[in-house]
């Protein structure tokens, strides 16, 4: 997030796209409606009917995959009503003529027909966004889980551009990270392409701080991202991995895929803290730590670093991650001495100055939001405050592609994978809490009710659902929830497991995400098996 | 744009105070540290004045302070004999129809109904009156909810309504009967963000997995950030004898200020699950179970078939996928790992997915 979770509720508008917020950022959600108690405006542009559509001003339904066209004819019509923000456009954006161009085609007509939003709401919403200079962009994995991820992310930084609505407070681009330390994960450097602090590996100087500070001779080759590794590993180019505290036999898309990949491979290793789908098919499987067993930080979407304290003793002999990879890395002669997770964090610093400045003392205080330069440094609530760091930033013209997969006559659905409230990501955890599991235990699909009676399902019914990768057997819950010739299934069901369907070869084309939004599936009923 | 603030002073028990207009009796007294007793007053919910409980003396009239605002040159006796004999009767009164059951009740020590009835020392009720009794008991998971202890104060309907923006349950019945409930008296059915219980002054609402698992006062308290979602929860772990057997959230501390999700405050029991991964496994053949083995066996077969590896096919066939769900600490040596000891950039994680 550029800006703050604590300034949300003084956001004058809220435009929230792409994100399921009450169910999968709960406590974000309570903000939000705070503010729409003190009187903020709500836009929602997403194809289902999220329960924070309850409390908008204005709901955009679009189709999966217009995302292109929704936020460009906002910007067409921000643009034509003059609402843009000369002042900030002049002196901290640069390209904006060129890209002033591109939108031409994308009026409120032409956006209707591309989104099958009616005209009026596009023109509204941008309306309403236009004329705040209070208004903040949110937005998750409806955004970013598309082959055109990128392209989805730059026509919303282009939004915030234009109105100015970015490096003050109660503004900003906002994408809320779905993973307790994503960010940190990200920040620490588990990023193919670059060292921790976002630091490029295939800049030599960069390279040359990191093998002075490891006192190790490095690559200068970017390695593979995670949707790559399974294609290598059929391929015959990876022969090994190591995974710690990931399924993602489960996690990434077509698990017949992965499985098979994963199968190739000479050694497996996997460091987790239950035996997951993906340990299954280990060589060597580590017994690892949970967050109440350890010290540490986890860095939240507002870039926020916050303490992670030990509350219990882990269970038989499972040992804290840093320890079991210090020992191996003795083992392959690459020896690491810390002595706590303390010691680990304070070497990160040193090499990124925006940690520099936060200590474990201070955090005993509470979180602090990155950059933090220095130990009396209050932490940064906003980015961008005063300028961007690179100087002027470029508009970037962005064209509409259709998605990899289209419903076509043998696959007539469109299928969107994500969370529900109750249970999280591939269920390792919240399955083993009980009345979780009592409560939200079974996998199910989400069909609107004009489908369900075209197909004569019924609720509740076991259906069939099929892509050109697998099928998986689940419920129906027939739901207005979904458009009509869409469906929803939820990721976190391992007997009904939604990757089984998705697309391995939909990806981003500089992201590597995959198109986890948009499958082509059909629906049948099991009684048609005769 | 902000409208300005015009200043009150006022006189609370013979402290002179001066605070912004608007500002509730209530409020004003907390600022100059006196603690006005209430029962319905949550700084979370709007205000009703429904418990009486906070009631003071301004002017010889009895005024709630939770929702009285001040006025230029007021006098508020909060502790007078007579206002505290009024608010011993409240209590009183309230305590004629609740189970005395404080002994066996999940919230004895951390009930403020019990904590007024023990500051007023009310051992037998004066008032002596019929009893609502509830054959009912709901059946859904996550929250007991026990109606015999409730007090109407409307706290829970409020952040259930105000908070949450889910109104899942609310006032039914009349006068005696009046109760709280979802629609049609079924079982809860909502987000079980659990606020309600958080706010909740008595036994009425309770975790369901928190029964009979320990009194507060024989638990250790640490504080930590909740494992699921990218908000980053403050969460408070309740601890007894090596297991988490209560979670909560404290009002000011972290982004979330005392809130939680259904996932964050009723998801903990996977840390104590039986199913948890206790010593290392290795294949021993290809095609074979993964049997127990020592750490030293274990990390000795992927130290030598990593090295093997890389001697045989090179650093770049080898690699690592880290997690978004360890600590950033944990994340930063296994990038260090991948990078210095095998000697390549293949590492990554799950931010796509």
């Amino acid at each position: 997030m550029t800006n703050s979770l604590r300034e949300i509720e003084d956001n004058e508008v809220l435009f929230i796209t792409g994100s399921n917020t009450k169910e999968a950022h709960p406590v974000i959600a309570n903000m939000m409606l705070k503010a729409r108690r003190k009187g903020a405006k709500i836009i929602i542009a997403d194809p289902r009917r999220v329960p924070l559509v309850r409390f908008a001003e204005l709901w955009l339904q679009q189709r999966p995959g217009t995302d292109i066209a929704l936020l460009n004819t906002m910007a067409h019509v921000i643009l034509k009503e003059g609402l843009i923000n000369e002042q900030f456009i002049n002196e901290q954006t640069t390209g904006f003529n060129d890209w002033r161009a591109s939108l031409d085609a994308f009026t409120p007509e032409a956006g209707e027909k591309l989104t099958g939003v009616p005209k009026g709401d596009l023109v509204r919403a941008a309306r309403i966004y236009g004329c705040s200079r209070r208004a903040a962009i949110y937005y998750t994995m409806g955004i970013t889980q598309h082959a055109q991820g990128t392209a989805n992310v730059n026509a919303v930084a282009n939004l915030a551009l234009l109105t100015g609505n970015i490096g003050r407070p109660f503004t900003g681009i906002n994408p809320l990270r779905g993973q307790n330390n994503v960010q940190g994960a990200c920040d620490a450097g588990c990023l193919p392409n670059v060292y921790p602090g976002y630091q490029r590996v295939d800049i030599p100087l960069v390279q040359q701080t990191f093998e002075r500070a490891w006192a190790m001779p490095l690559s200068v080759r970017p390695g593979l991202a995670a949707t790559e590794i399974t294609g290598k590993a059929l391929e015959g180019a990876v022969k090994a991995l190591y995974v710690m505290g990931e399924n993602p036999v489960l996690g990434d898309p077509n698990t017949e895929h992965t499985r098979k990949g994963f199968q190739k491979l000479d050694f497996l290793v996997v460091q987790d803290i239950f035996l997951t789908e993906t340990g299954m098919l280990a060589d060597v499987v580590l017994p690892a730590t949970c967050f109440a067993e350890k010290d540490g930080t986890f860095i939240n979407t507002d870039r926020r670093v916050q303490r992670v304290r030990k509350a219990v003793e882990p269970p038989g002999e499972a040992r804290e991650d840093w320890r079991v990879i210090a020992e191996l890395s003795k083992r392959l002669g690459y020896e690491m001495r810390y002595e706590s997770p303390e010691e680990i964090f304070e070497e990160l610093g040193r090499l990124w100055p925006a940690l520099e400045g936060i200590t474990y003392g201070r955090l005993e205080r509470g979180g602090i939001q990155w950059p933090c330069p220095t130990r009396s440094h209050p932490g940064t609530e906003f980015l961008y405050k005063g300028g961007f760091p690179r100087g002027k930033v470029s508009f970037t013209a962005v064209s509409m592609a259709p998605p990899v997969e289209r419903a076509d006559r043998e696959y007539p659905l469109v299928l969107t994978t994500g969370r529900n409230l109750f249970q999280y990501h591939f269920g390792s955890m919240t399955r083993r809490a009980a009345p979780i599991e009592s409560h939200a235990g079974k996998p199910y699909a989400e069909i609107h009710p004009e489908d369900a009676e075209h197909m004569r399902i019924s609720q509740d019914e076991t259906v069939r659902v099929t892509s050109r990768r697998g099928s998986i057997r689940l419920t129906a819950r027939i739901t207005e929830r979904v458009r009509r010739g869409e469906i929803f299934i939820p990721m976190h069901y391992a007997e009904a497991a939604v990757n089984v369907l998705t697309n391995n070869e939909a990806l981003d084309a500089f992201s590597k995400t995959p198109e986890f939004k948009i499958t082509a599936v059909k629906v049948e009923r099991l009684a048609q098996e005769g | 744009m902000e409208k300005p603030i015009n200043s009150i002073s006022l006189v609370i028990d013979g402290k002179q105070i001066s605070v912004p207009s608007g500002t509730t009796i209530l409020d004003a007294a907390k600022q100059v540290g006196i603690t006005i007793p209430a029962l319905c007053y949550h700084p979370k919910v709007s205000r009703s004045g429904a418990c009486r409980v906070c009631i003071v003396e301004v002017g010889g009239t009895l005024v709630t302070a939770c929702t009285t605002p001040v006025s230029g040159g007021m006098e508020v006796i909060t502790n007078s004999p007579y206002v505290e004999n009024m608010r011993r009767d409240l209590i009183d009164l309230i305590l004629s129809d609740h189970p005395y059951d404080c002994m066996v009740c999940q919230k004895t020590g951390e009930c403020e109904l019990q904590e007024l009835a023990y500051k007023y020392s009310i051992r037998n009720p004066v008032f002596r009156g019929e009893r609502r009794q509830y054959a009912q008991k709901d059946g859904n998971p996550f929250i007991d909810r026990d109606m015999e202890k409730c007090i109407l104060c409307g706290r829970c309907v409020k952040i259930c309504d105000e908070v949450q923006g889910v109104g899942a349950i609310d006032f039914a019945y009349k006068g005696f009967w009046a109760k709280v409930c979802p629609p049609f008296e079924q079982d809860l059915n909502c987000e079980f963000c659990g606020q309600c219980v958080m706010v909740c002054p008595t036994g009425a609402l309770i975790g369901k997995n928190w029964v009979a698992r320990g009194r507060y006062w024989n638990m250790r308290e640490v504080e930590s950030t909740c494992p699921y979602c990218g908000v980053g929860c403050t969460l408070s772990l309740h601890v007894k004898e090596n297991e988490i057997v209560r979670v909560t959230a404290k009002e000011g501390r972290g982004v979330n200020d005392g809130l939680l999700c259904v996932k964050g405050r009723f998801g903990y029991q996977f840390v104590s699950s039986p199913d948890r991964l206790k010593t290392p496994l290795i294949r021993r053949r290809k095609g074979g179970d993964l049997e127990p083995a020592t750490w030293d066996e274990a990390l000795g077969v992927v130290a030598s078939r990593l090295k093997r590896v890389k001697e045989q096919y090179g650093p770049d066939a080898i690699a690592g996928l880290s997690s978004a769900r360890c600590t950033t600490e944990d994340n930063y040596l296994f990038q260090k790992f991948m990078r210095a000891a095998v000697g390549t950039n293949n590492v990554d994680h799950c931010a796509r997915l």
